[in-house]
C-alpha cells in the first residue's frame, strides 16, 4: 500500500486507511449532526453515556481524509471522559492527536468539536435537562 | 512498492523520453542565449526556430505567430488582458463560458474589476455552449470571445469552428484554449477561426514550464511583461530554451502518433467508463457521452467525497483526480460541474481519470477492481448513504 500525500500526517492517513468506530450506536444517548453535503462535509457523532461517563462513541461521516480522521479521532479521545472533560475537547486538540492538519482542512477538526457539542447537547434534551452551555447553532449554519 | 498507475494525465504528463533527449544538450554544452549575436548564441537561436516551427505546425499557424510563454496560465492571461487592454478604446464587453480553466475565468475576473464587462455563458447538461447563446451575446462592443476547445474536468468538447464562424467578419477577436487539445485532438486554427490560441508543453508529454500563445497575423494584443525585445517585442525575458526544444519536440511526435494513440486510448476510456458505471450504483458520467476527449472519464459517486476516493485510490497506487472542492485548496465544489446542473453534492464526489499514452489494459482492469470496493466501504460511512446501497 502507499501512505498517501505528504500533505496529511502518518496519523491522517492511518485513519483514513482505518477509521474507528464507524457507523451507528444501536439506542444512542445522544446524536449531533453537522455540516452540509453543499459544503462537502457532514459528520454524524453518536455517544452512550453512564453515569455522566461516555462509554462508547461511533461516526459517519460524508467529506475529505481530514473530516474523516478527525471523526474517527474524536470518537477515540471521547470514550471514557466524563460529560465535562469532553466538551473541553477543542478542534485543535484533534488536529494536534491527528499530528496537525493541513491549515485548509482546519475547517474539519471545527467540525468534529462542533459534532461532539451537538451529541452532548442532545444527550441533555434526551433527558430533560437544559444542556450547561450555549448551544451550537444548527448544523445548516456550518461555514468553511 | 505498490504498481503505480497513474491517470491523471490531463493534470500532467510524464514526459515522453525522446523529449528529455532533444533537451539534454541545451542543458548542458548548448547554454547560449538566442539573443546573444555569437554563433554560441545563434546556434541555440536556430534550435529555438526549428522548435517554434513544429509548434506551428502542431495547430497549423505559421512559426511567426506563435509565441512562446511560460505555460498555458500565462498564454490564457494574456490572450484576456492583452486584448482587454490593446482594444479598449473599441469596446468592454468579453464573453467566456461558465466552464473555462480558472487562468481564463479569473482573468475575466480581474477585468471585471478593472472597468470591463463579461458575459458568461451558460452550458447544457453536457458542458456545451449553445452556439445561439454566443450569438446572442455578442454585441457591437464585444472585444473578445473567449471558449476552450475542450474542458479540462469533463472532457466535452466544444463547438469552436462554429463559434469561428459566428464570429468571422465581425470585429471581435476568438480565442480558444486548447491546452487540452493540442497534440491530442487535431487543432487547425484556420478551420476553427480562432485568432488566439493557448497550448502547453506539459499536456503533451513535454517538459512543464513552456507553452504558447498563438496569435493570428495582424491581431494587435497588449504585452503583459516589459523589459526586453524577445518574441518580437511582445513576451520579452530570456527564452526557456530547453522547455522550448521540448515542447518543439513534442508538438512533432504527437503529430505523427496521434491517430494511432487516439484509438487505443478511446477503447480503454470506453472500457473504463462502461465498466465503472455498471459496477457501482448511483453512479453517473459528467459531460458529453461521445463529444469528449478521448483520454477521458469523469464520474460521480452519490453519497461519497471525490477526496477520499482520490486518497483511497492513491493507497492502491492509483492516482487519479477530483473537481471536489477538498482537493485542493479551494473548498467550493467543481464550478464546472455546478454549470452542468450538477447537485453540490454529487459534484463533491466526482473523480477525473485522465488517460494518457503510457497506460495499458492492465490500468484499466486495476481501477474497475479496485474502485467499486473504495466506493462501498466510503458509503458504509455516509450519513447520505440509503441503508441498501453500496
Amino acid at each position: 500500500m502507499n501512505n498517501g500525500p505528504a500533505s496529511y500526517s502518518e496519523q491522517v492517513i492511518e485513519h483514513v486507511k482505518n477509521p474507528r468506530n464507524i457507523g451507528e450506536l444501536e439506542n444512542p444517548d445522544g446524536v449531533g449532526r453537522v455540516g452540509n453535503p453543499v459544503c462537502g462535509d457532514v459528520m454524524e457523532l453518536y455517544i452512550k453515556v453512564k453515569d455522566g461517563i461516555i462509554t462508547d462513541s461511533s461516526f459517519k461521516t460524508f467529506g475529505c481524509g481530514a473530516a474523516i480522521a478527525t471523526s474517527s479521532m474524536v470518537t477515540e479521545m471521547v470514550k471514557g471522559k466524563t460529560i465535562k472533560e469532553a466538551l473541553e475537547i477543542s478542534n485543535k486538540a484533534v488536529a494536534d492527536a491527528l499530528g496537525g492538519l493541513p491549515p485548509v482542512k482546519m475547517h474539519c477538526s471545527v467540525l468534529a468539536e462542533e459534532a461532539l457539542k451537538k451529541a452532548i447537547e442532545n444527550y441533555y434534551e434526551r433527558q430533560g435537562e437544559k444542556p450547561p452551555f450555549e448551544t451550537t447553532p444548527s448544523s445548516d449554519e456550518h461555514h468553511h | 512498492m505498490t504498481k503505480q498507475t497513474y491517470l491523471d494525465n490531463a493534470a500532467t504528463t510524464p514526459m515522453d523520453a525522446r523529449v528529455v533527449d532533444a533537451m539534454l544538450p541545451f542543458l548542458k554544452e548548448s547554454f547560449g542565449n538566442p539573443s546573444s549575436v555569437h554563433s554560441a548564441g545563434q546556434t541555440v537561436r536556430a534550435a529555438v526556430e526549428k522548435a517554434r516551427a513544429q509548434v506551428a505546425a502542431l495547430v497549423g499557424a505559421r512559426p511567426d505567430e506563435i509565441f512562446f510563454t511560460s505555460g498555458g496560465t500565462e498564454a490564457d492571461n494574456w490572450a484576456l488582458k492583452g486584448t482587454a487592454w490593446a482594444k479598449a478604446d473599441k469596446g468592454r464587453h468579453l464573453i467566456t463560458s461558465g466552464i473555462e480553466h480558472h487562468a481564463v475565468m479569473e482573468s475575466a475576473e480581474y477585468l471585471e474589476k478593472h472597468g470591463f464587462e463579461v458575459s458568461y455563458l451558460p452550458v447544457d447538461e453536457y458542458g456545451r455552449v449553445d452556439i445561439e447563446s454566443v450569438a446572442a451575446a455578442v454585441t457591437p462592443g464585444t472585444i473578445l470571445v473567449s471558449v476552450m476547445h475542450a474542458n479540462n474536468e469533463i472532457g466535452t468538447i466544444q463547438p469552436v469552428a462554429e463559434i469561428g464562424r459566428l464570429l468571422r467578419n465581425k470585429d471581435t477577436i476568438f480565442h480558444v484554449d486548447a491546452v487540452q487539445t493540442a497534440g491530442h485532438l487535431p487543432v487547425d486554427v484556420n478551420e476553427i477561426g480562432a485568432d488566439l490560441m493557448s497550448i502547453s508543453g506539459h499536456k503533451l508529454y513535454g517538459p512543464k514550464g513552456i507553452g504558447a500563445l498563438y496569435i493570428r497575423k495582424g491581431v494587435r494584443i497588449a504585452s503583459l511583461l516589459s523589459g526586453g525585445s524577445q518574441e518580437r517585442n511582445k513576451r520579452p525575458g530570456t527564452e526557456n530554451v530547453a522547455g522550448i526544444i521540448g515542447f518543439g519536440a513534442a508538438a512533432e511526435i504527437a503529430m505523427s502518433e496521434m491517430t494511432a494513440e487516439t484509438d487505443r486510448i478511446t477503447a480503454l476510456r470506453d472500457r473504463l467508463a462502461k465498466e465503472l458505471l455498471a459496477r457501482i450504483p448511483d453512479s453517473t458520467l459528467n459531460g458529453h457521452p461521445t463529444d469528449r476527449l478521448a483520454n477521458n472519464v469523469n464520474i460521480s459517486f452519490r453519497y461519497v467525497e471525490g477526496e477520499s476516493l482520490v486518497l483511497h485510490l492513491d493507497f492502491e497506487g492509483i492516482f487519479a483526480s477530483t473537481g471536489s472542492a477538498c482537493s485542493s485548496s479551494s473548498l467550493e465544489p467543481s464550478h464546472v460541474l455546478l454549470a452542468c446542473g450538477r447537485l453540490a453534492e454529487d459534484a463533491h464526489g466526482s473523480i477525473r481519470f485522465s488517460l494518457g499514452k503510457f497506460n495499458n489494459e492492465e490500468d484499466i482492469d486495476r481501477v474497475i477492481e479496485t474502485l467499486p470496493g473504495i466506493v462501498k466501504k466510503l458509503r458504509a460511512m455516509s450519513p447520505l448513504a440509503p441503508g441498501a446501497a453500496e
